[in-house]
């Protein structure tokens, strides 16, 4: 199966070209007040630990905790899948935890789960195959211990794709699931 | 002269004919030849009687167009006609009309009645055997010229080919843009089928996608995240007003699982029921909802993703795909439920399907490999799949009234991502044509003949 191979390859080299593009992003943000939705970060999971250990202080430049934006320092906010599947792949389960340990940190806070899709496919069965993903990765947290009740899922099928081009690369980033903070975080 | 319904004799077909036309005998142009030898038609400028705007020339432009755009007939240029048609209702001289090889006359004209209203008339002439074809009037309002002139067109394209037209008809679709905040937009559009009157039926805040016409033309039942989330809607058109089918709480007209999405419905020929795939915990599964009743009914019940239920012209059965086979596969099953047969064995994906309005095929689209393509399948999975066009992307396939035309969406690889327009192709596989809409468009629904 040399094109599974493939296209895991390409999520990972995507994922260091979407953090460039996304620190640009937040940058944007800071000045013209985005919805913090437009602020997410791709799911890291080297550094990831490095921005979220000092505590609030003067001298910390990590994101406030029990923010959307400590969400995605701390955890990743989204997970991949394979082409036409919905099954969680081991680094997705390993995203997943790491959201649990979060959201079970800040037990205020509720989530949207949107699935999402590539466009190589047609518009309703987008929609049903991100619907599946979108419950994959909700199952998965309810599972660790997420209550049900803190949990909403929205499909967009293919129409809110993360990247534009019309190439694999993009293709396996946007089959996806993001996790959304909706409520009860702290900014 | 024969005419045939299947489509599936096409080439067969064109050799009969360039046989029997050394015959002389009634015009008749034959649907299924394709585009390999259009009837070459005359279509003067309409005469007019009276003052003030009467569209005479307007007309007989429209009526070209659309006879031009089913590709079974050209338009043979003013410039080459010897007689000048100024009375309507004298014979034409027949041997000028034959020395410009126009095998068909359509000689019009518009009368303004006392009471403002145009009385538009017009006689369809044989030229090679001298005799009338058809002879129709129709009176209207001046600001509807445009209609009048569909209808001229529907009336010719019926009586030469002996099916019903398909020009008086409407085009709701899918405008694709991006919002001043670079996230996609989807709003629903609505224009004449051959793209005059395009006007916006819904706005940027919301996507807006599938929609579908009701057989009275009235209604469209479409998907629309007003909800944050895919709902099923109907809109009116007359109205305006829209109002969501399924729905958590009590904004529905049916409750839904939480979290439960529900896609695009389309209409029972009665127009009295929705066939929909709805999303339930297990998957989404096809249901029927009863316009009158308001009752919901599951269909089906199976572990796997249900969608895209798409009714019999009877209304007795219902095409619909899913992967319970694996990859997603075309399934017909009694409009009530119960078992379902497989009609697509091949490699690859099949979705989209859509019942003709014949009866007889099921346009799909098929996913293999890096393409995609548009094609026909008999509704009984019998004899083997044809495929009309092959392309880097294809969805939502859509049927002209008479079955004739199919409207699709195409995709085109470019830089800046894929480009999204809607074609349109007929059922021979000839006549490969873009839709005329600006900008990028999809999920093309066309309505019924207008009335």
């Amino acid at each position: 199966m040399p094109d599974r191979v493939r296209f895991r390859r390409d999520d990972a080299r995507m994922n260091i070209k979407f953090l460039a593009v996304a620190s640009i992003a937040a940058l944007a943000a800071a000045c013209a007040s985005t919805p913090p939705e437009d602020n997410t970060q791709p799911p890291t999971s080297g550094p990831v630990a490095d921005q979220t250990t000092p505590p609030r202080g003067d001298t910390y430049q990590g994101p406030t905790p029990g923010t959307e934006a400590h969400f995605v320092a701390t955890a990743g906010d989204r997970v991949f899948y394979d082409l036409d599947q919905y099954s969680l792949r081991p680094e997705a389960r390993e995203t997943l935890r790491r959201q649990a340990e979060w959201l079970n940190a800040y037990p205020g806070t509720t989530i949207l789960v949107a699935g999402n899709c590539d466009e190589r496919g047609t518009r309703e069965y987008n929609l049903a195959l991100g619907a599946r993903r979108a419950n994959a990765a909700r199952d998965y947290l309810v599972s660790l211990g997420v209550s049900p009740s803190r949990i909403s899922t929205v499909s967009y099928g293919k129409e809110r794709p993360s990247c534009m081009q019309s190439n694999e690369a993009c293709w396996a980033q946007n089959r996806n699931a993001i996790t959304m903070i909706q409520g009860g975080s702290n900014s | 002269m024969l005419r045939v319904t299947s489509p599936f004799f096409a080439l067969v077909l064109s050799l009969i004919l360039s046989t029997a036309a050394l015959a002389q005998q009634p015009l008749q142009v034959t649907i299924d030849e394709g585009n390999l030898e259009p009837t070459p038609i005359a279509i003067p400028d309409f005469v007019e009687n009276g003052s003030g705007d009467l569209y005479g020339a307007d007309i007989a432009e429209v009526v070209r167009n659309d006879l031009a755009s089913s590709a079974l007939f050209t338009s043979i240029p003013q410039n080459a006609f010897i007689e000048t048609i100024t009375n309507i209702d004298l014979r034409p001289r027949f041997q000028d009309w034959r020395i410009i090889e126009a095998d068909a006359l359509l000689a019009g004209r518009v009368t303004q009645q006392p009471d403002g209203r145009l009385l538009v008339a017009f006689r369809l002439w044989d030229t090679r055997l001298e005799e009338q074809m058809l002879g129709l009037q129709f009176v209207t309002a001046p600001e509807n010229w445009r209609r009048v002139a569909h209808k001229v067109a529907d009336a010719v394209y019926e009586r030469l080919t002996g099916e019903t037209g398909y020009f008086d008809t409407r085009v709701v679709y899918v405008a694709e843009g991006t919002g001043p905040d670079g996230i996609p937009t989807r709003r629903l559009a609505i224009m004449d089928q051959d793209g005059a009157n395009p006007s916006y039926l819904t706005d940027r805040s919301y996507m807006a996608l599938l929609p579908n016409y009701s057989p009275s033309a009235q209604q469209i039942a479409y998907v629309s995240f007003i909800d944050g989330h895919a709902t099923t809607y109907l809109y009116d058109l007359e109205t305006g007003r829209q109002e969501a089918l399924f729905a958590t709480g009590t904004r529905g007209l049916a409750q839904v699982d939480a979290n439960g999405q529900s896609l695009s419905a389309r209409f029972s020929p009665d127009g009295q029921s929705l066939v929909v795939a709805i999303e339930r915990q297990a998957g989404h599964d096809i249901h029927r909802f009863d316009l009158r009743s308001r009752q919901l009914t599951r269909l089906t019940d199976h572990p796997a993703d249900d969608v895209e239920p798409s009714f019999s012209p009877e209304g007795d059965r219902i095409v619909f795909s899913s992967a319970r086979g694996g990859g997603s596969q075309l399934y017909v099953m009694d409009a009530n439920g119960g078992p379902a047969q497989r009609i697509t064995y091949g490699e690859g994906r099949y979705t989209a399907p859509v019942w003709s309005p014949r009866g007889d095929l099921i346009a799909f689209v098929k996913q293999r490999g890096s393409q995609f393509a548009l094609g026909v399948v008999r509704a009984d999975g019998s004899g083997q799949e044809r495929i009309l066009y092959e392309g880097y992307f294809v969805d939502s396939p859509a049927w002209s009234p008479n079955g004739r035309v199919l409207l699709f969406t195409r995709g085109d690889r470019s830089s800046n991502g894929t480009q999204y327009a809607i074609w349109s192709i007929d059922l021979a596989g000839f006549n490969l044509r873009p839709a005329p809409i600006r900008g990028a468009a999809s999920d093309p629904a066309w309505s019924p003949l207008i009335d």
